[in-house]
């Protein structure tokens, strides 16, 4: 592979946004750079879905590859892709150009610094899923923080300072620690190549103390029950494109770290830390659900939702089964599509209204009947109702921990019902009952604009609700060999314990 | 017959200074020419350091004064960001009304303090360069003399380092009457493990350096003289002298003390936690950004202390990483404060930065950059520089260290937060002036562009410091 395919994808957005950025555009409507952040972006996904169709689903190495000498003698650029990332960086190309759309009516200021930090935040994010040394991942999982704080703070809500802050400074005390980790294993590996790390295996006796310093930044991204506070305020005051950023991609991004770096580095650590995680996950999911019935806010109770779906991903992931890991990537995937629509959704409505409360809403379907047929299967995607990509991962999930244990699985199955309840009862009281307001009467149903958006994310919802195939074909061989190099892991252990 | 070529550069600087003394004397009205002149005789003074390129080690006058590749790349530091802060702060000096003929000469004299002090190998040398430099800096601290703020902070500056310097020269004596030498190698050579007065003497000198770093405890003069000093010499504050002092710590720490390095780990430890700490704690509550930028150089005067402590050669090398990483942020700083102007007047205050993003971006995109730098955010400058730093610091199993030091970042991250919050979520005011000297743009845009893409090819900052090799 001569064309070095990855690199290109982390670089075209930013190259997109240094033009963008020095641009004159003075008009107010911005339309060049408009129309060059949504070309670019669009681009890169074309190049993504062109990645998928040379992607080799057969085999569990990585490919790809590149590399470069970066500090001599120290750390290398490399990157390169298996089955577990690809489709995060095909979920990325697919929701940023979505998000350059939706700026058209939610974005009323500075639009051009906001495609620039959009489209430097793609790269970064694409650059996470697919390096392959422990200290370019931190560099691109860290350089997030500086146009996501920006994003919250320049363009969010009322309370978007306060906000912008507690995300960037939980993120960042999660991640330092993080740091020590990776230099750590420098200094007692010799080395922050994965591929490297994942044949020699890091010493068990230090297994326990790095897996802890990965998990912390991890579980503040995930964000696991109870570091998750950050999340809602993030959430709410972020402008729709950020919410659907954060809920879509940033989220991922620890599911991902958990897969790649705490099973596939620490696997003796994490079959030890199983309690804890099936704990933290067990009380996300059913105590987030309830908090999430008990909202006014909708953004705020699509938040929460989410700290509940990420509590099932971590709860697959851990369960060290096909089923379990292969339902968590869905599941990942699924939350990416669904969440981003939900938060598109309310961003249409508070365009229109200027309100996120709910009890400000009511009677939508008659005058939007377009936007209560696309919520609907939102919701029922949120739901996990057969049909919809939502069913798949969740389902899968719960066949893996049924494996492994019957009351954990009987719990988190509690939390599908509880989603049932607090996402129908928000239909419910947005879509439905008698109209109260007369604003809700003169409502204008979704313009072309929306109804692209909307539409672009039902199809897929419903498309991989149905024929979920392509998806855990990509996956399946990559994790397979990850189940196995982990069995192995933990059975050399036993015998040198014994 | 010593070979003279090694110090041309200090002779040569000497001699300018002496000759743009009798300039400025017979000429009337030569200021602004006697402050191009000395820039120009620091490039000279550079391009002479370039001109003889150090393959080995080379001691001079009795092995007193030391000319290895260590010296030769902190002088090329030190005169090259004397260079760019003239030519940022041509502009302010003239606006302020203290562009007189002694003020380039003084900060030529304090630059040849410097020099001194990083190239010498002895006692005696060494403080004799510390005074040529401190005697100056009192003098350029109270440069405004019309200005009470900067009366008093020259004052204060004057006392408490004199009293330092007191200090230092006990601890200098107390070596000599242990040791019976003044020269390095041989205090090195005649060094008892388990000699208290030695001990004592390093502490003291410690304590005088510490203070020149303004490392805590030692650290009280910092925020007030960075405050009262005109922003030109402040500028000068925060970088050269720490630079010089720096060099002088690894010298006095690794070529004569080596093996007492269970004394002195304690003491740097200490001082760097401490330092990283207090640094990052009493910033939060400031309101003038000169005053703020102390503390902050308080902080990260702490982190190159943290790659002393670790008694490798990597831990200097990263330490001397730091320092060069750090010169760039905070040139880019106050290149950025001395843009801040409006009506022939100048302004430092924290509010004043409010909104700034909305009337000019590219100004506020680099305070951006700078800012995220300080806070060791990747994939900027400043978090490479603490990656070396740490990495150092892990090498040797000091977990403590590193982990007070990283929750420190984060600490610190909040204030510059706080920085970037007003510049880009605040409401806007009024508008600065643009025009600008072309000396300050270059400064500006080169540091910026330093910090900005330093992750393309870090590597090539680590292959020259790499050479230095200290143990």
């Amino acid at each position: 592979m001569d064309f070095p395919i990855l690199s290109s994808l982390i670089l075209l957005p930013t190259l997109g946004a240094i033009f963008i950025f020095f641009s004159k555009s003075k008009s107010n409507t911005y339309l060049t750079s408009k129309y060059l952040a949504l070309f670019v972006s669009f681009a890169n996904f074309i190049l993504s879905l062109y990645l998928w169709y040379l992607f080799d689903p057969s085999t569990s190495e990585f490919q790809f590859l590149e590399e470069r000498s970066w500090i001599k003698g120290f750390i290398n650029y490399k990157v390169g892709i298996d089955g577990v990332s690809i489709l995060f960086i095909i979920l990325t190309a697919f929701i940023t150009p979505l998000c350059v759309i939706s700026v058209n009516n939610t974005i009323k200021t500075r639009l051009k610094d906001f495609l620039v930090a959009i489209l430097i935040m793609e790269s970064l994010m694409i650059g996470v899923f697919c390096s392959l040394d422990l200290v370019i991942f931190y560099l691109f999982f860290e350089g997030g923080l500086i146009p996501m704080f920006l994003i919250i703070g320049i363009w969010g809500g009322e309370k978007r300072v306060y906000s912008a802050f507690k995300f960037f400074l939980y993120t960042l005390l999660g991640s330092v620690l993080m740091l020590v980790a990776i230099i750590s294993i420098y200094w007692i590996t010799g080395t922050t190549d994965v591929i490297y790390l994942y044949s020699i295996g890091v010493d068990s006796k230090y297994q326990n103390l790095l897996w802890l310093a990965f998990f912390s930044s991890f579980a503040v991204k995930t964000p696991m029950w109870p570091l998750h506070t950050w999340l809602p305020d993030a959430h709410v005051e972020a402008p729709t494109a950020g919410s659907v950023l954060l809920a879509a991609i940033l989220l991922k991004m620890a599911g991902y770290g958990f897969i790649r770096f705490s099973i596939g580095l620490f696997p003796i650590a994490s079959e030890y830390f199983v309690p804890l995680i099936y704990f933290l996950s067990l009380v996300a999911i059913v105590y987030t659900s309830l908090v999430a019935l008990m909202q006014e806010d909708m953004k705020k109770l699509i938040a929460y939702s989410s700290v509940a779906h990420m509590g099932f991903v971590t709860l697959g992931i851990f369960t060290f089964t096909q089923q379990g890991l292969e339902g968590s990537i869905f599941q990942m995937i699924s939350h990416g599509l669904v969440s981003s629509a939900l938060f598109l959704s309310v961003g249409v409505v508070y365009e229109r209204m200027h309100t996120r409360l709910i009890d400000n809403y009511g009677g939508l379907v008659s005058t939007m009947p377009n936007f209560a047929v696309v919520l609907m299967v939102f919701t029922l995607g949120a739901i996990g109702l057969p049909g919809t990509s939502g069913f798949i991962g969740e389902f899968l999930i719960l066949m893996g921990v049924f494996k492994k244990s019957f009351l954990v699985a009987i719990i988190a199955s509690l939390g599908v019902i509880l989603a049932a309840a607090y996402m129908l009862w928000l239909y419910k009281r947005i879509i439905f009952g008698k109209i109260l307001k007369n604003e809700i009467k003169k409502l204008l149903d979704l313009n072309k604009t929306e109804l692209f958006i909307l539409s672009s994310l039902v199809f897929p919802i419903i498309f991989f609700g149905f024929y979920p195939e392509p998806l855990l074909n990509t996956v399946e061989v990559s994790i397979k060999d990850l189940i196995e190099t982990y069995n192995v892991n933990l059975k050399i252990n036993l015998m040198e314990t014994k | 017959m010593i070979n003279l070529n090694f110090i041309y550069s200090e002779l040569f600087l000497a001699i300018s200074i002496m000759s743009l003394l009798i300039i400025g004397v017979f000429k009337k009205n030569s200021s602004i020419l006697i402050y191009n002149l000395s820039i120009i005789s620091l490039l000279v003074c550079l391009a002479l350091i370039f001109n003889f390129p150090i393959s080995e080690n080379v001691e001079l006058f009795n092995k007193s004064y030391k000319i290895d590749y260590l010296s030769s790349f902190m002088k090329i530091l030190t005169i090259s960001s004397g260079i760019f802060v003239l030519l940022s702060s041509n502009k302010y000096i003239q606006i302020t009304n203290i562009s007189k003929i002694e003020y380039p000469i003084l900060v030529l004299s304090s630059i040849l303090g410097m020099m001194v002090m990083i190239s010498s190998n002895d006692l005696i040398l060494f403080y004799i360069g510390l005074e040529l430099q401190s005697l100056a800096l009192y003098v350029l601290a109270s440069f405004n003399r019309d200005n009470l703020l900067s009366s008093e902070s020259g004052l204060k500056y004057f006392v408490l380092s004199a009293l330092s310097s007191g200090i230092l020269l006990y601890g200098c004596s107390l070596i000599y009457g242990f040791s019976g030498s003044t020269n390095f190698f041989t205090i090195a050579d005649n060094l008892t493990a388990n000699s208290h007065g030695l001990t004592f003497g390093i502490v003291f000198i410690l304590v005088g350096l510490s203070f020149k770093i303004s490392a805590v405890p030692f650290h009280m003069w910092a925020p007030d003289v960075y405050e009262g000093s005109p922003t030109s010499v402040t500028v000068f504050f925060a970088i050269l002298p720490k630079i010089a002092a720096l060099t002088v710590f690894i010298r006095f720490l690794y070529i004569p003390f080596f093996n007492l390095i269970d004394q002195w780990q304690m003491i740097i430890v200490f001082l760097s936690i401490s330092s990283m700490l207090f640094g990052a704690i009493a910033a939060i509550g400031q309101k003038n950004l000169k005053r703020l930028l102390a503390y902050s150089s308080i902080g990260h005067m702490g982190y190159a202390l943290a790659g002393l402590a670790t008694g490798t050669n990597q831990g200097i090398q990263s330490s001397i990483a730091y320092i060069s990483i750090y010169l760039f942020m905070n040139l880019a700083f106050f290149s950025c404060l001395f843009m801040l102007r409006r009506d022939e007047k100048y302004f430092d205050n924290i509010k004043d930065l409010s909104g700034l993003s909305k009337n000019h971006p590219l100004l506020s995109f680099s305070l951006l950059i700078v800012l995220f730098s300080l806070a060791g955010i990747p994939p900027l400058a400043g978090f490479f520089a603490k990656f070396y730093i740490f990495t150092a610091v892990i090498a040797e199993s000091m977990y403590f260290l590193a982990i007070v030091g990283l929750l420190s970042t984060v600490i610190a991250a909040f204030y510059y937060l706080r920085l970037i919050k007003i510049i880009y979520f605040d409401n806007e005011k009024d508008k600065y002036e643009t025009s600008h000297n072309i000396g300050l743009k270059l400064s500006l845009l080169f540091s910026t562009i330093f910090i900005l893409f330093y992750f393309i090819y870090p590597g090539w900052l680590t292959e020259i410091i790499e050479k230095i090799n200290i143990i």
